[in-house]
C-alpha cells in the first residue's frame, strides 16, 4: 500500500499541477475578456456520457439565461462526481474556484467555509428565493446562521415494498412498526428474507437507526444530539438503537447484511427475491420510468412512509437530505452576476429537473399540474406537507465522527455491540472533535 | 580464432567498455530510472512524513504539531488491531509458500499436463484485483452465493454470512488473496527448479537416492535462495495490501477485517484527517522495512551456488 499511496500521492500532485495550469490559463482569459462580456464560470458534474438528461437541462437553461442577460457569458466546465470532487479540492488550495459550482451540504461544506472561501447566499435567498425551497433544505447548507448553498436536489428515504409478493403470500402491509415486524415473521416462515439491507455501506442501516430515532424521540432528539445540546445516552436513542437489535433478532433483514454492498441488497429487491428496501428517492426512476427494469416489477413497487413505533411518532416526518447545491464563489470577480445568476438556475431548475430528469428538486414544485408517473407526484405531494426533514447523520457529523457512527452502526446490526456502548462510543467520538 | 565475424565483436566489446566506463555516460543512462523513483517514491515518502507532523483535513491550512499524530498512532488500538490482521496475512502468506512449493515440484517432475496445469494456476495472476474480488463476493454471497448453494445442497442447515460474521471474514478474505498469488509463486519456483541441472538429478539417482530425498537434500538447497526471495515478497506484499480487502469488505464490519494499508486510507480519505492517515503511513513503511531487514538477515546465504 505504501507504494498505492505513493502513486496516490504523486498523482495527486500531478493532477494539481495540471489543474494550476488549468486555472492559470483561464484566470487569464477572463481577463482578456474582461473588454466588454461578463463571464461566469460554471462547474458542474453531470457529464453528457453518463447523465444526458441533467447535462440538457442545464445546458437549457444556461441557453435561456445567455438570452435574457445581453453580454454575460457562462463558460461551462463539465466533471464527473469523482473527478469534481477532487478538483474542486485542488482548486480551493489555489484559490481559482469558478464563479459558480456545485457543493454538498453540511459536513462536506464546512472547509471550504471555514477557508473563506464561499460567499454567504442570504441575500439571494431573501429577495429572490422567499419560501422557494422545501423546508429544512437550505438549511443544511447553513454554518452559523448563513446559507452558503442554494440545494437543487432533495432525497427523502421510504420503505418501497413489493405489492405481489405480499398478496402472493397473504401477507398484509403493515402499517405499524410491530405489524412489520410480525409481517417480516411471516415472509421468514414462507422462507423468504423480509428486508433487503447492504449494510457493508453502513449509511443504508443509520436510516433504519435515524427512523426509529425519530418516530421514538421525536425530530430533534438525534439532531440535538449531534449538535451536542444533546446526548447519545438520550433513553430515546438508546431505544432506537435497541430496537435495531430487536428487528435483527427477529430475522427482519437479510441474512448476512453486514457483508453485503447497497447494491446487492438492491438487486435482492428488484429481483424479487425480498419483499421490502429502504432507499432514497434518487431510486424512484428504477421503480417507474426505467425501461430496463421489468414493467411488471415496477407496477408491484408501491412506498411506505417509516411507520408509527409503539402508537408513537410523527409519519409526516422524513429522513433524507439535500443532494448537490449551488456555491458562489467568495472571491468571485462577478459576484453579483454569479448570484444572479445561481438565483436563476434554481427556480429555472425545480420544474425542468422533475419532468426531464426524474430528479426530486429542493425547490416547491406543483405536482399537480405536471406530467408525472404516479409515485412521483405522490412523493411531491409528500414532500409539500412534511413536517420535517432530519439531514442524515453522517452527513450531519463531521467526516471523522460520521467514520465512528458508520462502523458503530455495523456493530450495532451485528451485535458486537450493546445500544448503550453504541450511545458511548458516539459521546466519546462527539466530544473529543 | 581470427574470423572477421569474432574481431567486430571484439571490437564491439571494446567500444562498449568504453562508453560503460565514461562517467558521464553512466550518468546519462541512469538518470531517467532516477528521477521518476525520485518523483514517485522518494519525495512523496519524504511528504507523507512530513503531513504526519501536521493536524492537517487536506483542504486547508496545516498546523504543525509535532509528533503528536504518530504518538496517537502507537497508542491506537484500532491501528495495532489492523496491523496484527496485516501479520496474520503474512504469515499466512508465508505458509501458503509450502504449497506453491509443493505443486512446483509436482509441475516440475515430468507429469503429463505440467505445462497445462501451469497456465491454469497462472490465470487468477492475470486477472485484476477488482475484477477476483467480485468474483468472490458473489460467491460469498449469503443467500445467492455458490459456496452457500453449494453448502445447503449437501445438507448444511445454517451456512456462515462469510463476509458479515466477524469473526470469519478475516479468513473468508484471505482465500482470495492467497489464491490471486498462487500462480506468481508457482510461477517463480517453477522456473527455479528447471534451471537446475539434470545431470545433478541425473548422478543423486544413479546414487541411489529416492524422489523424496532429491526433492528435499538437492533441489530445495538448491533453490534456498529463491525460496528467501519469495518469503521477502509474500511478507512485505501481505503488511502493505491493501486492494481486495477494499473492495470486499472496506474493513468492515465494524473493522473485523481492517489492515494497515486500509485503515490508512479510511483515515485520510473517508475520515479527511490527513495527518494523522499520513503518519499511519509512515508508521506502515517503518514496520514494513524493519521487517525486511530481520528477514533478509535470517534468510540469507552467503554461499553462492554455481552449477
Amino acid at each position: 500500500m505504501m507504494i498505492k499511496k505513493k502513486t496516490l500521492t504523486v498523482l495527486l500532485s500531478a493532477v494539481v499541477s495540471s489543474f494550476m495550469l488549468v486555472g492559470c490559463s483561464s484566470g487569464s482569459e477572463e481577463s482578456s475578456s474582461a473588454s466588454g462580456e461578463k463571464e461566469i464560470q460554471f462547474m458542474h458534474l453531470w457529464p453528457e456520457g453518463s447523465s444526458k438528461k441533467h447535462y440538457d437541462v442545464v445546458n437549457d437553461i444556461i441557453a435561456d439565461y445567455e438570452k435574457e442577460n445581453e453580454g454575460v457569458k457562462v463558460d461551462l466546465e463539465v466533471l464527473s462526481n469523482e473527478q469534481y470532487k477532487d478538483k474542486l479540492r485542488v482548486l480551493s488550495t489555489s484559490k481559482e474556484l469558478p464563479d459558480v459550482g456545485l457543493t454538498w451540504s453540511a459536513g462536506f461544506l464546512e472547509p471550504y467555509v471555514g477557508g473563506n472561501m464561499f460567499a454567504p447566499l442570504d441575500d439571494v435567498i431573501e429577495s429572490d428565493l422567499k419560501d422557494a425551497f422545501v423546508p429544512g433544505t437550505a438549511e443544511a447548507y447553513a454554518i452559523e446562521d448563513k446559507t452558503y448553498g442554494l440545494p437543487l436536489e432533495l432525497n427523502i428515504v421510504s420503505i418501497y415494498y413489493n405489492e405481489k409478493m405480499f398478496t402472493d403470500n397473504n401477507i398484509e402491509v403493515p402499517e405499524t412498526y410491530e405489524e412489520l415486524i410480525e409481517a417480516s415473521k411471516a415472509f421468514r416462515e414462507a422462507g423468504i428474507q423480509p428486508v433487503a439491507l447492504g449494510n457493508r455501506d453502513s449509511w443504508t442501516g443509520s436510516m433504519w437507526y435515524m427512523y426509529l430515532a425519530d418516530r421514538i424521540g421525536g425530530a430533534d432528539t438525534l439532531n440535538k444530539a449531534i449538535d451536542r445540546s444533546g446526548s447519545f445516552e438520550d433513553p430515546a436513542l438508546v431505544e432506537a438503537a435497541k430496537e435495531v437489535q430487536n428487528m435483527v433478532d427477529n430475522g427482519v433483514f437479510v441474512n448476512g447484511f453486514n457483508g453485503l454492498a447497497d447494491e446487492e441488497a438492491k438487486s435482492m429487491f428488484m429481483s424479487g427475491q425480498s419483499p421490502m428496501y429502504m432507499i432514497a428517492t434518487w431510486d424512484l426512476p428504477n421503480f417507474t420510468t426505467n425501461e430496463d427494469v421489468p414493467q411488471e416489477f415496477r407496477d408491484s413497487v408501491k412506498y411506505m412512509n417509516f411507520p408509527t413505533v409503539k402508537g408513537e411518532g410523527d409519519m409526516t416526518s422524513f429522513v433524507g437530505g439535500p443532494g448537490v447545491g449551488l456555491f458562489v464563489a467568495e472571491n468571485s470577480d462577478v459576484k453579483e452576476e454569479a448570484k444572479d445568476f445561481a438565483a436563476y438556475f434554481v427556480k429555472e431548475w425545480g420544474e425542468k429537473a422533475v419532468t426531464e430528469a426524474g430528479v426530486i428538486p429542493a425547490t416547491k414544485v406543483d405536482a399537480e399540474s405536471l406530467e408525472l408517473p404516479q409515485m412521483y407526484k405522490d412523493i411531491l405531494n409528500e414532500l409539500n406537507n412534511a413536517s420535517n426533514i432530519t439531514l442524515f447523520a453522517d452527513v450531519q457529523m463531521s467526516p471523522g465522527v460520521a467514520q465512528t457512527h458508520l462502523d458503530s452502526i455495523q456493530a450495532l446490526f451485528g451485535k458486537q455491540m450493546t445500544p448503550e456502548e453504541f450511545a458511548k462510543k458516539h459521546e466519546e467520538a462527539l466530544s473529543k472533535q | 580464432m581470427d574470423s572477421p565475424l569474432l574481431l567486430s565483436k571484439d571490437m564491439g566489446l571494446n567500444v562498449m567498455n568504453k562508453v560503460m566506463s565514461n562517467k558521464l555516460f553512466i550518468a546519462f543512462y541512469i538518470a531517467p530510472a532516477l528521477l521518476m523513483i525520485t518523483i514517485l517514491i522518494f519525495i512523496p515518502l519524504v511528504l507523507s512524513g512530513y503531513y504526519g507532523l501536521m493536524d492537517w483535513d487536506g483542504i486547508g491550512e496545516k498546523t504543525f504539531i509535532g509528533l503528536e499524530n504518530y504518538i496517537t498512532g502507537l497508542q491506537d488500538k484500532l491501528f495495532w488491531n489492523s496491523a496484527l490482521h496485516s501479520f496474520l496475512l503474512a504469515v499466512f502468506s508465508t505458509l501458503s509458500l509450502a504449497v506453491y512449493l509443493l505443486v512446483s515440484f509436482i509441475l516440475a517432475s515430468k507429469i503429463k499436463g505440467s505445462d497445462f496445469l501451469r497456465k491454469i494456476y497462472l490465470i487468477p495472476m492475470l486477472l485484476s484485483s477488482v475484477a477476483i474480488a467480485q468474483l468472490w463476493v458473489k460467491m460469498y454471497n449469503p443467500s445467492n452465493g455458490m459456496l452457500n448453494a453449494f453448502l445447503m445442497m449437501i445438507g448444511v442447515e445454517n451456512p456462515p454470512a462469510w463476509l458479515a460474521n466477524p469473526s470469519i471474514v478475516l479468513y473468508a478474505i484471505f482465500i482470495p488473496i492467497l489464491w490471486q498469488y498462487a500462480g506468481f509463486y508457482i510461477l517463480i519456483y517453477y522456473a527455479a527448479l528447471k534451471n537446475i541441472p539434470e545431470s545433478l538429478i541425473e548422478a543423486a539417482r544413479i546414487d541411489g537416492a529416492t524422489p523424496a530425498q532429491i526433492a528435499l537434500r538437492i533441489k530445495l538447497p538448491l533453490i534456498k535462495e529463491v525460496v528467501s526471495v519469495t518469503i521477502v515478497l509474500a511478507i512485505v506484499g501481505s503488511l502493505k495490501y491493501f486492494d481486495l480487502i477494499y473492495v470486499m469488505t472496506a474493513g468492515g464490519p465494524n473493522g473485523a477485517s481492517e489492515v494497515m494499508a486500509s485503515y490508512m486510507y479510511k483515515l485520510a480519505f473517508s475520515s479527511y484527517n490527513f495527518g494523522y492517515g499520513s503518519a499511519i503511513g509512515f508508521l506502515l513503511l517503518i514496520i514494513t522495512l524493519i521487517v525486511t531487514v530481520i528477514i533478509r538477515k535470517v534468510t540469507t546465504t552467503k554461499e553462492r551456488i554455481e552449477y
